[in-house]
C-alpha cells in the first residue's frame, strides 16, 4: 500500500491505539515491562500494518516474512500489535502473564504457535534470524521473496553472541536479513553508556560488513522508508539503528530507565491512557 | 556369553580387535544422512575435521556453514535454520557444545522445540594428553536435564553411525556423545539399533549383578563379565546407549533378574547415566548399586589407558565393584 499522508496519519493513530493496549494489558497483568514496548510501538505498527508480507488469518503461510523478537521482554508491544492486526482478539490481551495464557511473560511458541520464536534471554535472537536467513538463502539464493527481520534491544549489543551473529551475517552476505536496534539508551541498571558504552554502534556494524541506516524510530515515514531501502541492498545484511525515546508517548515515563522493567500502577496507567488518547492524531505534529 | 541375537563382533575380545574412533562413525553417518535427505545441513565451530564433519562439508559445501569459534552462535543459528525446515547438525568438542553454549541449547533449541542435532566430541578422560580442559565429563548431565532432549552415547563407531542416521527422523533435539580415541568395535553392521532401545550384550546364567554401561567403556564391562565368569560370578551386561528417553522396560527386566547393579560411564558420577538409572530403580525396585565413573574431580594429561585406570573405570574396577555387591 502506498504511504500517503493519509496512510501515515492512520498508522500514527494505530500506534497510539497499540500504546493504549500495552498500558491496559500491563495494568491487568500487574507486572511486565513498560518503556521498551511503548518506544517500539511505531516500528511494530509499520512492520505489521505496512512492511511485512504476512497473513494474520493464516499464520503458517510458508511464504511469509519472518519476524524474530530477540528482546522478548517487550512482548506487550508484539502481542498488542498482533491483536490489532487480527492474529487474535483484543480481549485476549487481558490474559497477559496469567497461568495458562497464550500470552506468556516472555513469548513462548508452545503456548502461541503463531510466534516465529520463543525468546527472552538476550543476545540470541540475531543468531536465530541469521539461521533463518541462511536457510532461506540455501534454498532460494538471491531470488528468495521472504525477508527476515530481527528486532534487538541496544542493551543486548553488549552480548558477545550478538557480535558472533553479526560477524556471520556479514560474512554470509545475507541480503534477506534486516536487523533493527531499538536505540533507546536505557537498560535495567541505567543508561547504556554508563552501564557499558556501546558507541559507536554504527561503526561497529559497518565493520561487520552490514549496511547501516539510522532513523528516528518514531517517524512513520522514516521507518517505512528504511525497510524499503533495505530491500534494495545486496551483498550485505542491513541494520536499522532506530533512535527512540524510552517510554515514548507518556511524558511521565519518557527517557527514564526506571520504567524498563515495571508496569504502571492504576493511577499511573489512568494518566498514561488519558495522555495517549488525548494526543489523538497529533503525534507527528508534536514531533515536528 | 555374548548375545548371539545381536550379531556382535565375534572378535571383540581379541587383542587385535579392530579399533575405530567413535567420532568417525558420526562423520560417516552424517555423510549418509546428507545423501538421503537434502534438508540435512552441517555447522561446525572451527573443528570440522576433528569432529569428522569434513566428510559432509566436502561433499555438500553448499549445505555446510563454517561458524568460526562461536559455539553459542552456532546453537542459535541452527535453531533458526531448523525453523526454516532444515535438519541441522552442529559439532564441536562437548566442553563447548553443550558446555559453553548450554543456555542457547536450552532456550533456542529445546524451549523453541527445534530438532537440532548436537554432536559433542572429545568426551571423557580418554581424550588423553590434551588434559582436563578438553575432557568433557559433565555433558550427559547437561544434556539429559533439558526437556525434549534425546541423549545418545554410542558404544562404538558403528553404533555412532547408526545413531547419527536415526537421529534425522526424530523431530526432537538430540545430543550424540562422541569420543576422540580409537575404541574397539563391539557391534557390526548387522547389529540392530533403535533409539531408546537398550540391549543385553552379555547374558549371564542366573546373573547376580547387572552391569549397565554406556559409551566405549562398554568394552571394559564386557571384559569384566568374561573375567567374572572365569571366577564363577555371573552377570548381565546392558548397553544403555540411549540415556534419554530411558528404556524403562529393559531396565525393569534386568532389575528383576539381579540383586545389584553397577553402572559404568566415562563421565562424572553425579548427574550422569548412573544417576538416570538410579532415579528409575529407586522408584521401581531399589537395588544396591555401585557407580563406576569420575568421582567429582577433573581429568588430567596422560594416555587414555593410564587415565581410565587412574580414575577407576577399567575392567578391574568393574570386577571389584561387582564383587562388592555379592
Amino acid at each position: 500500500m502506498e504511504l500517503t499522508d493519509e496512510r501515515i496519519k492512520e498508522l500514527q493513530s494505530k500506534a497510539n491505539d497499540i500504546r493504549v493496549s500495552i498500558i491496559e494489558s500491563l495494568i491487568k497483568a500487574g507486572s511486565g515491562h513498560t518503556a521498551g514496548p511503548l518506544d517500539m510501538a511505531d516500528i511494530f505498527t509499520v512492520l505489521f500494518f505496512h512492511t511485512l508480507n504476512h497473513k494474520p488469518k493464516k499464520p503458517d503461510w510458508p511464504e511469509r516474512d519472518r519476524l524474530v523478537l530477540s528482546n522478548g521482554h517487550i512482548c506487550p508491544v508484539l502481542y498488542s500489535t498482533m491483536a490489532h492486526v487480527g492474529y487474535f482478539s483484543l480481549e485476549e490481551l487481558g490474559t497477559l502473564r496469567r497461568l495458562g495464557s497464550r500470552l506468556q511473560g516472555h513469548p513462548h511458541r508452545d503456548f502461541l504457535p503463531m510466534l516465529e520464536m520463543s525468546s527472552g534471554p538476550l543476545g540470541s535472537g540475531l543468531s536465530q534470524a541469521v539461521g533463518m536467513a541462511l536457510g532461506d538463502k540455501m534454498d532460494h539464493g538471491l531470488t528468495g521473496k521472504r525477508r527476515i527481520y530481527a528486532l534487538l534491544s541496544d542493551g543486548e549489543m553488549e552480548c558477545g553472541q550478538t557480535w558472533e551473529a553479526a560477524m556471520l551475517g556479514g560474512k554470509e552476505k545475507l541480503h534477506n536479513l534486516c536487523a533493527i536496534v531499538d536505540r533507546n539508551n536505557i537498560q535495567i541498571d541505567g543508561y547504556t553508556e554508563n552501564v557499558m558504552p556501546l558507541e559507536s554502534l554504527s561503526e561497529k556494524w559497518r565493520a561487520w560488513n552490514w549496511h547501516v541506516i539510522e532513523i528516528d524510530g518514531h517517524n512513520i515515514e522514516e521507518i517505512a522508508d528504511a525497510f524499503e531501502a533495505a530491500k534494495s541492498i545486496f551483498g550485505q545484511p542491513t541494520v536499522i539503528i532506530a533512535h527512540t525515546i524510552a517510554g515514548k508517548g507518556v511524558k511521565e515515563f519518557e527517557r527514564d530507565y526506571r520504567w524498563h522493567g515495571k508496569p504502571p500502577n492504576k493511577e499511573e496507567a489512568t494518566m498514561a491512557i488519558k495522555e495517549l488518547r488525548t494526543l489523538g492524531g497529533k503525534i507527528k505534529s508534536e514531533h515536528e | 556369553m555374548l548375545n548371539p541375537d545381536l550379531k556382535l563382533n565375534t572378535k571383540l575380545f581379541d587383542k587385535d580387535v579392530e579399533q575405530v574412533p567413535i567420532r568417525r562413525g558420526f562423520g560417516e553417518g552424517l555423510l549418509a544422512a546428507g545423501e538421503k535427505n537434502k534438508n540435512v545441513v552441517g555447522l561446525c565451530a572451527d573443528l570440522t575435521e576433528s569432529t569428522q564433519m569434513h566428510f559432509f562439508a566436502e561433499k555438500f559445501p553448499q549445505r555446510f556453514v563454517e561458524m568460526g569459534v562461536a559455539e553459542q552462535n552456532m546453537a542459535s543459528v541452527a535453531s533458526g535454520m531448523a525453523a526454516m525446515g532444515k535438519i541441522p547438525f552442529i559439532s564441536s568438542y562437548a566442553m563447548f557444545s553443550p558446555g559453553r553454549n548450554w543456555e542457547q541449547i536450552r532456550t533456542t533449541i529445546c524451549y523453541n522445540d527445534r530438532p537440532v542435532k548436537i554432536a559433542g566430541s572429545h568426551t571423557g578422560v580418554s581424550v588423553g594428553p590434551d588434559g582436563g580442559t578438553h575432557q568433557a565429563l559433565e555433558d550427559i548431565a547437561l544434556a539429559r536435564v533439558l526437556p525434549r532432549m534425546v541423549v545418545i552415547s554410542p558404544c562404538d563407531a558403528i553404533e555412532a553411525r547408526k545413531a547419527t542416521e536415526a537421529s534425522v527422523a526424530t523431530n526432537t533435539p538430540v545430543y550424540i556423545r562422541l569420543a576422540r580415541e580409537k575404541t574397539p568395535l563391539m557391534t557390526t553392521d548387522k547389529t540392530p539399533f533403535k533409539i531408546g532401545q537398550a540391549q543385553i550384550f552379555w547374558k549371564g546364567n542366573k546373573p547376580k549383578v547387572g552391569i549397565i554401561a554406556t559409551g566405549a567403556l562398554l568394552h571394559q564391562a564386557l571384559l569384566s563379565a568374561k573375567e567374572l565368569r572365569e571366577k564363577k560370578i555371573e552377570v548381565d551386561v546392558l548397553n544403555l546407549s540411549t540415556i534419554k528417553p530411558l528404556d524403562r522396560k529393559s531396565l525393569a527386566a534386568l532389575a528383576n533378574r539381579v540383586k545389584g547393579v553397577v553402572t559404568v560411564e566415562e563421565h562424572q558420577v553425579m548427574g550422569g547415566m548412573g544417576s538416570a538409572v538410579a532415579e528409575f530403580l529407586a522408584e521401581y525396585r531399589p537395588l544396591p548399586m555401585r557407580f563406576i565413573g569420575v568421582q567429582d574431580q577433573f581429568g588430567q594429561s596422560g594416555t587414555p589407558e593410564e587415565l581410565i585406570a587412574h580414575y577407576g573405570m577399567d575392567a578391574k574396577a568393574i570386577v571389584d565393584a561387582v564383587k562388592e555387591l555379592i
